[in-house]
């Protein structure tokens, strides 16, 4: 990491770019890379932490292998995107924001994707999924679980 | 100024381009739009270009993924130009069908048509859709025609030729001059006049000033600058490189949402481009100046919408906002004057210099001049972006280019202005809309989401939902927002679960108040909008909410239940399978009763219940606890 934070002038203005290329490559933040970070652009720690908090792309906890997004924005909200997100959260026993106990899905809500002619709209690993029905959510689901078993670890 | 072999470069590079294009070829034109690849239009442009190589038609066809049509409802689209035939929702298995027929054959295949949905007429050419028909697809017009990958694409439609007038014919303050007499309005929601924004920012005297491009956009229901960006991108860098001219600054940014990869990429690609023939870079076009942008990705938070929230993102820090004056015309990003306009309103300027400002204010509204791009979303039958000139009332919107609310059902309201908006009930689509008008009914315009609500839309939850929204994103700054918008939300819910108090209208109203004149940002001070317009135009909704605890709207869970009607239940046993949490019980041919404690409200046995059958009623109020009465009668005689 040493090495790929020379890239980057030791500057502040490059913090969320860091910020963006390690979430990328890790699927989190780990704790440990905030000191790397603060030594290289001789900014705190506190002032890292407050950035990285403060935005809701960056994670602090390593996400689940498999992603679903589902879309609350207005369009989505007024055809029905509630009823959708329940079920997804009872289906999978966690609430949105949260990581299955195998960390194989995490389940997040976004504000709005911007296709809401589909509304309701989620986004099962980069794989969007249109005018969803509450009794869709189980396919959804079952599809990343086969995944599972076709290729266990 | 002016350097004459240098000033013909574009015009021989477009002359070459239009040369290699002389011949009117047949285009088939693919929708890349964020919609359509939802749909999988990525398939079929990859199908189109196998198929018209395995029929060796490559030296006649072109087959070309543009951008955005705006007709997301109809996806994928394709259009073939230069007919302009217009096919919607076409699929994989269609193509070779279209290229045997339509493109060799001159034949129109009928089931790939659009068919009109009140006269069941089938039309033919994109330009006759009645959604298109009302629109003034000034800015929006050339998506459909340009794949946003390739700079020459913009180049042959006269791109960049606004630039070569201001960089070799025109001062920066004649440039200055000419947007101002166009009377442009920010499109990002204020509609403050851009003229006067970059007169400020030219004025002031320092060798650094810096140019952004706010494509941060938030709102959710509004996606029209993502479909600009990612469809026409060299329009918006064409208009922030005039931008930079007239006020005199050398660098750029283009801030925008990472919700949207596709926007990312393709103004990433079109900034390499652009660089590479000379129109970024050291000396723009062999002129003398000099001028490049950036991309800046956000990270979601949607305060850093806000001018000065998004000067501090960019520098590397919470999406903070502080107080104006100074402005960032004087004093913006690192402290140096900046001019932050929206994707939009950036699209908008290469076209006034082109047209010039006589002609585009002749289009739109006394004080609202031009176009003005919408998402209509919600309950409506033609979801999509549509353009359309200021001044064109809702109705026209929603009726005639919208073609009316999904499923026959009655139209309620209008939401506008994303979460610092308002909604504008039925009484009102008569309402010509401008900045002022939405304004006056306390919505504004924000960036142009427009979403519909029906019957079925309860205005107390959408208040609920806005409030819980700018709750989640207030930044906490200032205490009215941080603390208000919180008991905003928790009456809101209260009230939609049945939990009112009567003194609950006066204690929304009273905190909205505090907030609005206690925040420091347009986030706080319009947050309270939806609860305020909704309490104007719906009263009624929140006194049943609050008296009768019950929703007219048969939206809000605790208020209502699902009840499976005795004379029109067939006892197919459909809903009692997919019922999540086995609360119904019955048998084949008999009559299925859904158990009132353990059902979740989760809606999938009205969903799955045939609609020629359609037993399965939602009700509220008195009406539900009489039902409620009646099924704990029945439970105890079992």
């Amino acid at each position: 990491m040493e090495k790929d934070l020379n890239e980057f002038d030791k500057n502040q203005k490059e913090l969320i770019h860091i910020l963006h290329k390690i979430q990328a490559q890790y699927g989190y933040i780990p704790a440990d890379m905030v000191s790397q970070i603060s030594r290289h652009l001789k900014i705190s720690e506190s002032e890292i932490f407050g950035v990285l908090t403060f935005y809701k792309v960056f994670t602090l906890e390593p996400r689940g292998k498999h992603l679903i997004t589902i879309c609350m924005g207005t369009a989505c909200h007024v055809r029905g995107a509630p009823a959708i997100l329940d079920e997804f959260e009872r289906k999978l026993n966690i609430k949105a924001g949260e990581t299955t106990e195998d960390k194989m899905l995490t389940l997040e809500t976004v504000n709005c994707v911007g296709a809401c002619a589909l509304g309701p709209i989620i986004i099962a690993d980069n794989e969007y999924h249109g005018q969803m029905k509450t009794r869709e959510v189980d396919k959804v689901i079952e599809k990343i679980k086969k995944e599972k078993r076709d290729n266990p670890e | 100024m002016m350097d004459d072999t240098e000033s013909t470069k574009l015009d021989e590079i477009r002359a070459e381009i239009l040369e290699a294009r002389k011949e009117q070829k047949t285009c088939v034109t693919i929708c890349g739009g964020t919609g359509c690849h939802a749909y999988g239009c990525l398939k079929v442009a990859q199908a189109f270009v196998e198929e018209v190589k395995r029929q060796n038609l490559e030296d006649s066809v072109d087959v070309r993924t543009t951008g955005c049509h705006g007709f997301c409802e109809r996806g994928p689209i394709v259009v073939i130009q230069p007919e302009g035939i217009f096919y919607q929702r076409i699929q994989v298995d269609d193509i070779k069908e279209v290229i045997s027929e339509t493109i060799k054959n001159k034949k129109i295949i009928d089931r790939l048509l659009y068919i009109e949905p009140r006269t069941k007429k089938s039309i033919i050419l994109e330009k006759e859709v009645p959604f298109y028909k009302k629109q003034k697809r000034i800015i929006f017009g050339n998506n459909g025609f340009i794949d946003p990958t390739d700079i020459e694409d913009y180049i042959a439609l006269d791109g960049y030729k606004a630039l070569e007038k201001v960089l070799f014919d025109m001062t920066s303050e004649e440039v200055v001059a000419e947007i101002r007499a166009s009377g442009l309005r920010g499109r990002g929601g204020a509609g403050f006049l851009t003229g006067k924004k970059w007169e400020i920012c030219h004025d002031v005297n320092s060798n650094v000033k810096y140019v952004i491009c706010n494509a941060d956009e938030g709102d959710p229901g509004a996606y029209m600058d993502r479909s600009l960006l990612e469809g026409n991108p060299h329009s918006v860098i064409e208009g922030m490189i005039i931008g930079a001219y007239a006020i005199g600054a050398s660098e750029g940014f283009v801030y925008v949402r990472m919700e949207y990869p596709l926007a990312v990429k393709n103004i990433t690609l079109a900034l390499e481009e652009a660089r590479k023939i000379g129109l970024l870079g050291s000396s723009v076009l062999g002129s003398e100046f000099r001028f490049d942008i950036h991309i800046f990705r956000g990270a979601g938070a949607f305060v850093s919408g806000e001018e000065t929230s998004l000067m501090a993102s960019i520098e590397g820090r919470r999406a903070f906002p502080r107080q104006r004056p100074p402005f960032p015309a004087q004093e913006g990003l690192w402290g140096k004057p900046t001019n932050i306009n929206n994707v939009e309103t950036w699209a908008n300027v290469p076209m006034i210099i082109n047209k010039g400002a006589d002609w585009y204010s002749q289009i739109g509204t006394k004080r609202s001049k031009g176009t003005k791009i919408f998402s209509l979303v919600g309950k409506i039958n033609n979801t999509g972006l549509v353009e359309v000139p200021m001044g064109i009332t809702l109705k026209e919107i929603i009726y005639d280019i919208g073609g009316g609310i999904k499923d026959s059902k009655k139209f309620k309201a209008v939401q506008t202005g994303g979460p610092s908006g308002g909604c504008i009930p039925a009484s009102m689509l008569n309402l010509p809309i401008d900045f002022d008008t939405l304004t006056k009914a306390g919505s504004m315009m924000g960036s142009g989401g427009m979403i519909v609500m029906d019957e079925e839309t309860c205005m107390v939850d959408v208040a609920r939902y806005f409030l819980n929204f700018t709750q989640e994103e207030s930044c906490g700054k200032c205490v009215p927002c941080r603390v208000g918008t919180k008991q905003l939300v928790d009456i809101l819910t209260r009230i939609t679960q049945g939990n009112g108090e009567e003194r609950d209208i006066e204690r929304l109203k009273d905190l909205s108040k505090t907030i609005k004149s206690g925040s420091l940002c347009g986030l706080g001070q319009t947050a309270p909008n939806p609860v305020l317009t909704t309490i104007r135009y719906f009263l009624n909704e929140y006194e049943a909410h609050i008296k009768e605890k019950s929703c007219p709207a048969l939206a809000c869970k605790n208020l209502i239940i699902y009840y499976i009607e005795p004379d029109k239940c067939v006892g197919c046993l459909l809903c009692l399978k997919n019922c999540p949490v086995e609360a119904i019980s019955g048998e084949r041919k008999k009559l299925h009763v859904i158990d009132q404690d353990l059902c979740i409200k989760c809606g999938v046995c009205l969903d799955v219940c045939p609609p020629k059958v359609m037993a399965v009623s939602k009700y509220t109020g008195k009406k539900k606890d009489r039902i409620l009465k009646k099924a704990t009668g029945q439970r105890v005689r079992k």
